[in-house]
């Protein structure tokens, strides 16, 4: 039994780990947000235009950021004497309830099917590879054995790079010569999974630009063969998306989803200052739940999302 | 779709035309549309503030009120501030005695090695770079730019025996020294700005490397976040130059301006895919008339004219205004568009104004049906080629077996060419009218600016 995103608590030590790193350096959005909660002063244009720019600097971006001023302004305009706990009450409630009218998928497929079919999508450098590591890592802790598929046969030494994990994770590595077709690996890897007895088979894929409608194709072609060796798979698609991205967030999300049906986001790079807002339009606007968020680069740095988390870890 | 921030200009300047004088309102208004765009473009939005302040301060406060017309005048003071952001355009510095060393720094993922490849591969031309990764910590790090070393034909020093950063570049200088290299590209991992210790290790490196050239590698995509990792870089390590990655995509890369802010260090190069060639000089003149609306003509121009071949452009000039277009010309046409890149990359650059601003930029244009219309058109007589009107049934079924194509495709392809033979025809007409000034004006204002960034050169 694989329970990978199931709603399940991430132990007091995980949500520890995250607020202190989501935490580290206080975020602008927080001492803003702070800056103009303190006081019972009235809602003033001023304050709002605080406000607004705090959104905007944690990449929430202008459309989401003028929507969510609005309704607080509304819930001021209701409740004069609003103080300034209201606020930040009504704003968090916002942000939650965002995140969260997504519940995490288990991604149509039962829990138990076997073998679990992942593959690992995103643009250039995000952290894909990495991720997959942590992710191995993740399921052998939970008891589960695990396959990477190296399915990066364009990058210099990706293959190597997945290598690593695969004996840092103790798990089976399926690949061919660089340059190989990717759709090629995928088959090989699903054909060996029987045999080498495993419950997960991770694909690693090459970092491509969501622009690019060949390389966005390619992914296409590895997910029929997929399909044609294991029924239903892939069964998740997790798009990694690096904190630091901007408004393009939107775009890559977008456009993976149409061609690779992503099921799940994988926020990376929370350790640094970055806020990774952008999920909040992908979120609303996609409907895609925040699987995971990666907080540096070990094993252990991969905590499942918790969207109160990551809202308090903004005000807080 | 968001409107980029080409359309979103045109939008305002459209709505400042037409008024014969610019008040505060309408310039509120205007600065307001800027902002929005400046923001989705990922300006920071303190920098972007701080670019309007200025802005409006100079609109309100300008004798030039009078001279030009509203929307000029606050087009050219965006202009000017953005270009003042970019700063000029910059070469790469060499050091005064070779070695130069280069320091490659930036966050995780950003394109270091690959840029590290493309900088070598750019360098072959008048120099003898060596390649070396102090990245001891990223799995195959180092492994990767050996392998990228290969593929341009760079040598690489591999620094084997140890894993000390500094030990491992000292060493690629020493052998720098021995084999006459005379420029060290120093590839480092990938860090935070936060991370203290490897901040300090970059720090180190500077002391003792001495290098001619910090350059910071910035991901394209990077949002408002970009002033806290730029600003930290710099601070510590005093950049030199920074390089904007993965501009082939769809990022709008208002980083660079907020970079620009930050740090002051100018743009040296930009990278525009994956290849190892796909490296470009940046100009900043470019980036703003792009930002501005005009597109980022200069870029395509200067393409267009390395790739097409100008005696087959003078003939082909000659055939349009006698209506003398050929299918051996349409597949002429098709091999020149495909020399000049990747057809997105070309689309993209176009300006979103007058002839082009209905083109389908978001359509994927898929360059494999290219290949099938070449394929088509090679499989075709000499004869056929010159008079399409000899193509009936059983030629265009063995036009389609030959080329591997369908007889649907075939007809297609007819098709289109037949569109195109009228789209030259009204286009020779026009040309003939002499009603073409406006292409020349382009070609005026190229001129222009290219003497001016000779002259910034200098
Ligand atoms: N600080 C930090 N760094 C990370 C995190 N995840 C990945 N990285 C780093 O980001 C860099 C790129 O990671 P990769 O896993 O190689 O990224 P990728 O998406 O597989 O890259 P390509 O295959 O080249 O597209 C590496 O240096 C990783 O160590 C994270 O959560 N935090
Ligand atoms: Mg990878």
């Amino acid at each position: 039994m694989i329970t990978l995103f199931g709603n399940n608590e991430p132990p007091p030590s995980l949500l520890e780990r995250l607020k202190k790193s989501v935490g580290k350096t206080r975020s602008e959005i927080a001492a803003r947000v702070e800056g103009i909660f303190a006081g019972d002063r009235r809602l003033d244009a001023e304050q709002l235009r605080r406000l607004e720019n705090a959104l905007l600097a944690a990449d929430v971006g202008v459309r989401t950021t003028k929507e969510m001023l609005e309704v607080v302004r509304q819930a001021a305009d209701q409740e004069p004497l609003h103080d300034t706990g209201h606020l930040r009450a009504a704003l968090k409630r916002q942000l939650l309830g965002i995140l969260s009218a997504v519940p995490a998928k288990s991604n149509g497929a039962s829990a138990d099917v076997r073998p679990r079919v992942i593959f690992v999508v995103g643009v250039n450098g995000t952290g894909k590879t990495t991720t997959i590591g942590k992710l191995a890592h993740r399921l052998h802790e939970g008891g589960s054995t695990v396959m990477l598929c190296a399915g990066d046969t364009f990058r210099a030494a990706a293959i190597e790079q997945l290598a690593v994990w695969a004996g840092r994770t103790g798990s089976e590595l399926i690949k061919q010569k660089p340059g190989a077709d990717p759709a090629a690996v995928v088959y090989d890897g699903l054909a060996a999974a029987p045999a080498r007895d495993v419950d997960v088979v991770i694909v690693d894929t090459a970092g491509r630009l969501h622009t690019k409608s060949n390389l966005m194709q390619e992914l296409e072609k590895m997910k029929r063969t997929a399909a044609k060796l294991v029924p239903g798979a892939p069964h998740d698609v997790l798009l990694v998306l690096d904190a630091t991205t901007g408004q393009n967030g939107l775009s890559q999300a977008r456009e993976f989803t149409a061609t690779a049906g992503v099921t799940g986001i994988v926020l990376t790079k929370l350790d640094g200052t970055a806020r990774g807002g952008i999920v909040i339009p992908i979120v609303r606007e996609l409907g895609l739940p925040v699987s995971f968020v990666g907080t540096g680069e070990t094993v252990d740095d991969l905590v499942p999302f918790d969207a109160q988390t990551f809202v308090n870890s903004l005000f807080d | 779709m968001f409107e980029n921030l080409t359309e979103k200009f045109q939008r305002v300047f459209k709505n400042l035309r037409g008024q014969g004088k610019l008040t505060e309102e309408h310039l509120d208004a205007a600065l307001g549309g800027i902002r929005e765009a400046l923001l989705d473009g990922d300006v920071n939005v303190d920098v972007a503030d701080e670019l309007l302040a200025r802005i409006r301060a100079k609109a309100l406060g300008s004798e030039v009120l009078l001279q030009l017309s509203p929307d000029q005048q606050v087009l050219k003071i965006v202009r000017d501030e953005l270009l003042e952001l970019l700063g000029k355009h910059a070469k790469p510095v060499f050091a005064a005695r070779p070695p130069s060393v280069w320091l490659i720094v930036g966050l995780q993922g950003s394109g270091k090695t690959t840029t590290t490849g493309k900088l070598g591969k750019w360098l072959t031309q008048g120099h003898r770079p060596l390649v070396v990764s102090t990245d001891v910590y990223r799995p195959a790090a180092r492994e990767q730019l050996a392998q990228v070393a290969k593929a341009v034909g760079v040598s690489c020093w591999p620094g084997a025996g140890t894993d000390k950063p500094l030990e491992i570049a000292k060493g690629a200088i020493r052998e720098a020294k021995l084999s006459a290299s005379d420029v060290i590209l120093v590839d480092t991992a990938g860090r935070l700005h936060i991370d203290d210790e490897l901040m300090a290790e970059l720090g180190n490196l500077k002391r003792e490397l001495q290098p001619s050239e910090i350059l910071f590698i910035a991901d394209a995509m990077v949002g408002q976040d970009a002033v806290h990792s730029a600003g930290d870089f710099h601070r510590r390590l005093g950049l030199t130059g920074v390089i904007l990655t993965k501009l082939d995509g769809d990022a709008r890369g208002g980083a660079a301006l907020s970079i620009g802010r930050v740090t002051g260090a100018p743009v040296k190069f930009v990278g525009v895919g994956e290849k190892y060639d796909a490296l470009e000089a940046f100009y900043p003149e470019r980036i703003v008339s792009r930002v501005l609306g005009m597109g980022d003509m200069l870029t395509l121009i200067e393409r267009a004219e390395q790739a097409i071949d100008q005696k087959k452009a003078a003939e082909l000039e000659r055939k349009l205004r006698h209506s003398e277009f050929t299918l051996a010309d349409f597949g002429d046409q098709l091999k020149q568009v495909r020399k000049m890149g990747p057809l997105e990359q070309v689309l993209g650059m176009l300006p979103k104004v007058g002839p082009f601003a209905n083109l389908p930029r978001d359509a994927q244009v898929d360059e494999s049906r290219l290949k099938h219309v070449e394929a088509i058109i090679n499989s075709m007589t000499a004869a056929e080629r010159e008079d399409h009107d000899l193509i009936d049934g059983k030629r265009r079924k063995r036009i389609a077996r030959g080329s591997g194509t369908s007889v649907q495709e075939v007809n297609q392809v007819l098709k289109q060419y037949m569109q195109m033979r009228k789209m030259m025809k009204q286009y020779g007409a026009l040309a003939a009218q002499g009603r073409l000034r406006g292409l020349n004006k382009v070609r005026g204002a190229l001129q222009q600016m290219r003497q001016g960034e000779e002259a910034t050169e200098e």
